[in-house]
């Protein structure tokens, strides 16, 4: 069984965003950067169908240098292999990052592809879907179970208020959503034996792409902007229940008018 | 110029998402000087999609969702009218077939917008990034520009238009993937996605158990139950429940965060709500910055009078 596992890489959740000069992208000064979180549960899964079947998880991430870690930690975690598509990915849409993720996995052999149902950053939900569409492969979204054998892929799919349970012939592309397992840290020994592994890297170019495949404005941002600051409303001291609930209920009707 | 919309059935009914889109593509279609047109698997959706002002219903006869069935019937339905603009709620499978779409099509797409504009014949989206912590402003762009519209963010409202003429769509509907079987979880429980009333519970329930306060006020004034990552995180609360920003995004009119002190990421995914409540014992939790409406006070008295208080005022 080989899995790719594609990673995001994407600011701490903990940042506090602000905008850059020119006004279309973040400020990068002093941002951390981790592996999207859901790619966490996707790389967890890939390991231990792994572990079970053999075969190779190869880790594949587009973007610039800062990649690289993502990649490195991935590996510490039991990933088997890296790939690094160099590149500037923070001007391409989902779409132009869909294609190069897309000929990228076609050179690595696989019977499935992963990824995080989103990337915590610019929350797109596009990227894995996009990917099965240019492979021809069947996708399962939002995946809180898996198992994989003889060719098929049984998946379980959170949707609204219920779980579809959906067999995909394989290859296939899944997208991990929490709850699908709980991810292992790295051990000291998975850090030292990821330390001899090679991250191979590959050009847009290699893959037989022009940055006009991937940056050509089917999305582009005209603007970015943070939320209005919101000052705090009314604050009461809640001393006496049954008082404060009459006025929160008085608030909820006369405001909110939901009741 | 056309717009169409994705439309969802549940219950014999259009799902609010499939209404809420079909409103901002009216308004859309006017604004373009075009007509609004609906997709549906169900010949029942006329009627429905014709009081939101769908002129024509493409029904494709594709069954319950598969995205590869879908994708082909919508590429089909998308042909025969022409679509300029594609708009699909945003729900589980709005979102699953969108990005697939817009690839086959080799077209842009945004995803969870709350505005949409047609501007100098251009679809522009607003969406949340960072899980809300910024708002980004993009051009869509090709033929057609696809979006799916954030749940609880456009009004839905009806035009008073009569049943859609029905045009049937043909097209070769394989799959390789088949749902085996459905299983509906927690039946009686509303979905935080679509929920107009949000009750939330954070750490200050102090345990599990003390989720009933949440459930029991939740279900008085007819809200689905939230909670806060360290709560899923603990195991009180299925996962599904969650709100922020490795959880779910939410816009609902009304949100009662109680013991959430408002972490960042918790924050991100729910500022947007119309109208915040919070109850907290710590004075300068960061919850109360963004609360419209806040009790500094022991949920542990607070929520059950409240309940009570709520029961009271849906009695009268």
């Amino acid at each position: 069984m080989n899995s790719v596992v594609c990673i995001a890489q994407v600011p701490d959740t903990e940042t506090r965003i602000k905008i850059g000069g020119d006004g279309r992208h973040i400020d990068e000064t002093g941002i951390k950067y981790i592996v999207s979180p859901y790619d966490e549960y996707a790389l967890e899964e890939a390991i231990r169908l792994k572990e079970k079947q053999g075969g190779d998880v190869t880790v594949l991430g587009f973007g610039p240098d800062r990649v690289q870690q993502a990649l490195r930690e991935s590996l510490a975690r039991g990933a088997t292999k890296a790939l690094h598509v160099k590149g500037e990915s923070g001007d391409a849409d989902s779409l132009g990052i869909a294609k190069v993720l897309a000929a990228a996995i076609k050179t690595v052999p696989h019977d499935l592809v992963f990824f995080g149902k989103q990337g915590v950053g610019t929350d797109n939900s596009l990227v894995g879907p996009m990917v099965a569409e240019l492979l021809g492969y069947p996708q399962v979204n939002v995946v809180t179970h898996l198992e994989a054998a003889d060719g098929k892929v049984t998946a379980h799919r959170e949707i609204e208020g219920a779980e579809e349970i959906i067999d995909a012939q394989m290859p296939a592309v899944i997208t991990a959503q929490k709850g699908m397992n709980e991810p292992r840290y790295a051990s000291l020994k998975g850090i030292m034996a990821a330390k001899k592994i090679t991250i191979e890297t590959k050009s847009i170019a290699d893959l037989g792409l022009a940055d006009s495949d991937i940056i050509n404005q089917r999305v582009t941002v005209v603007s970015l902007e943070l939320p209005p600051e919101k000052s705090g409303g009314k604050k009461i001291d809640g001393a006496d229940p049954v008082a404060a609930a009459k006025e929160i209920v008085r608030y909820i009707k006369e405001e909110a008018k939901a009741l | 110029m056309t717009v169409l919309v994705f439309c969802e059935v549940q219950d014999n009914k259009l799902k609010k998402a499939s209404r809420e889109a079909l409103s901002i593509g009216r308004k859309l279609a006017a604004d373009a000087g075009g007509d609004l047109v609906a997709f549906a698997t169900d010949r029942a959706v006329a009627d429905d999609a014709g009081r939101y002002g769908a002129k024509k219903l493409y029904v494709a006869n594709a069954g319950g969702y598969n995205t590869e069935t879908y994708t082909a019937a919508m590429q089909a339905a998308i042909g025969q009218a022409s679509a300029s603009i594609v708009l699909l709620g945003g729900t589980s499978n709005g979102r699953d077939l969108a990005p697939r779409l817009a690839a086959r099509l080799n077209v842009g797409v945004a995803s969870d917008v709350d505005r949409l504009e047609w501007t100098g014949g251009k679809l522009h989206a607003r969406r949340p990034v960072y899980s809300g912590k910024a708002f980004a402003t993009v051009e869509i762009s090709g033929k057609p520009a696809i979006a799916t519209t954030r749940i609880n963010a456009f009004p839905a409202e009806e035009s008073g238009g009569g049943a859609a003429e029905i045009v049937e769509v043909s097209a070769l509907l394989d799959s390789k993937t088949k749902v085996v079987e459905t299983k509906v979880s927690e039946a009686d429980e509303l979905s935080i996605a679509e929920a107009d009333i949000i009750v939330s519970g954070g750490r200050g329930l102090k345990e599990g158990a003390n989720f009933s306060l949440i459930r029991d006020l939740a279900h008085a004034i007819g809200g689905a139950v939230g909670a806060s990552r360290a709560t899923v995180d603990a195991g009180w609360i299925d996962h599904q429940h969650q709100v922020g920003q490795t959880g779910r995004v939410v816009s609902p009119n009304l949100y009662i965060a109680a013991g959430i002190s408002g972490a960042i990421q918790h924050l991100a995914g729910m500022s947007s709500s119309k109208h915040i409540v919070a109850i907290n014992k710590d004075p300068e939790a960061p919850i109360f910055r963004i609360a419209d409406f806040g009790v500094v006070g022991d949920l542990f008295t607070i929520v059950p009078a409240l309940t009570e208080e709520v029961k009271k005022a849906k009695a009268h």
